[in-house]
């Protein structure tokens, strides 16, 4: 270990504020991405899943019109 | 001889591919980043000049080269895509662009960080500087570009001449430090023959160079199944794939 303490290491030798920043900065940008492309898969799939209940209501309703017509 | 690449211009083989892999990429990825930032920021030597402050390089350089590799792989993708056709080398150009747009703003702020302690200033308009914020500006036109069409096609082809023009930025931001005089320092690592920085430094940024290359790939999987899974919506076994997963 380089550091003395753990003081001695959150100080990083006066230059804290600049070295936390860069690695918050980074840490926070980084995951902010990664959250974003597995959030997005989830949406997706989410927008098919709907869209598949639609289609399948659809068929429903068109067969359950097609056995109620009244007979002539 | 290449034959064996021709089943991957299936989307369903290219999806399952990038399902494979992804894990093998996170896994190691933060792995590899965990080992080489508890190095680099705790254990590696204190910089005789910079003092503690240059502990930001273990973030810094692997960002900012990685962002212009990541731009050529883009482009080799976006190429590609131009030239064969292949809808699947339009959905890995779209899915790099951000990962890259990321890298670069990690790049610029980490610097402007680290110039601030160093140069006395956070920002200034020299040649480097300059032209990496142009490289921001380059991902950030391709991103929109590729958003502004409902027709992919139609939205991969206008991104790709975006792309194809923006690779003259990448020589000119590596050669920057060489053709204007600048207060940026030129390259460290890629000097073999007299490397300037002892080992123990090195070694640390090495493994961040490797955990950021593996940790660009395993973002670019994700981003690439969610284009693909987004441009074949309608295809049976993205349904399959979407019945299976709801269970």
């Amino acid at each position: 270990m380089h550091f003395e303490s753990l003081s001695d290491f959150f100080a990083m030798g006066g230059y804290a504020f600049y070295v936390w920043l860069s690695y918050g900065a980074a840490f926070g940008l980084l995951i902010t991405l990664t959250v974003v492309s597995v959030r997005t898969r989830r949406n997706l799939f989410d927008q098919i899943r709907s869209k598949q209940a639609r289609e399948q209501k659809l068929k429903e309703h068109r067969q359950g019109n097609k056995n109620n017509e009244p007979k002539t | 001889m290449w034959k064996w690449l021709h089943p991957y211009a299936k989307p369903e083989r290219s999806y399952q591919l990038a399902s494979t892999l992804l894990p093998w990429f996170a896994v190691s990825s933060v792995i590899a980043l965990t080992i080489g930032i508890v190095w680099g920021l705790a254990f590696a030597p204190v910089d005789y000049q910079q003092g503690e402050s240059y502990r930001i390089i273990f973030i810094h350089v692997p960002a900012a080269t990685l962002a212009m590799s990541t731009y050529m792989a883009m482009a080799t993708a976006a190429f590609v895509g131009m030239v064969w056709q292949l809808k699947l080398a339009d959905a890995a150009a779209a899915a790099i662009a951000p990962v890259g747009a990321v890298l670069t703003a990690v790049a610029l702020i980490t610097g402007a960080a680290w110039g601030k302690p160093m140069w006395g200033t956070w920002w200034i308009w020299d040649a480097r500087l300059t032209t990496e914020l142009i490289l921001l500006f380059i991902y950030i036109g391709i991103i929109a570009l590729h958003n502004s069409f409902e027709d992919k096609v139609l939205a991969g082809r206008a991104a790709g001449i975006l792309t194809l023009v923006g690779v003259i930025n990448i020589p000119i931001i590596k050669y920057s430090v060489e053709w204007w005089n600048t207060l940026h320092q030129g390259a460290t690592i890629s000097k073999l023959d007299k490397p300037s920085m002892p080992t123990e430094m090195l070694i640390p940024l090495l493994i961040n160079i490797l955990g950021f290359a593996l940790m660009i790939g395993a973002l670019t999987l994700v981003r690439f199944r969610n284009e693909v899974i987004d441009r074949n919506s309608m295809r049976p076994w993205v349904r399959d794939l979407v019945a299976r997963e709801s269970k």
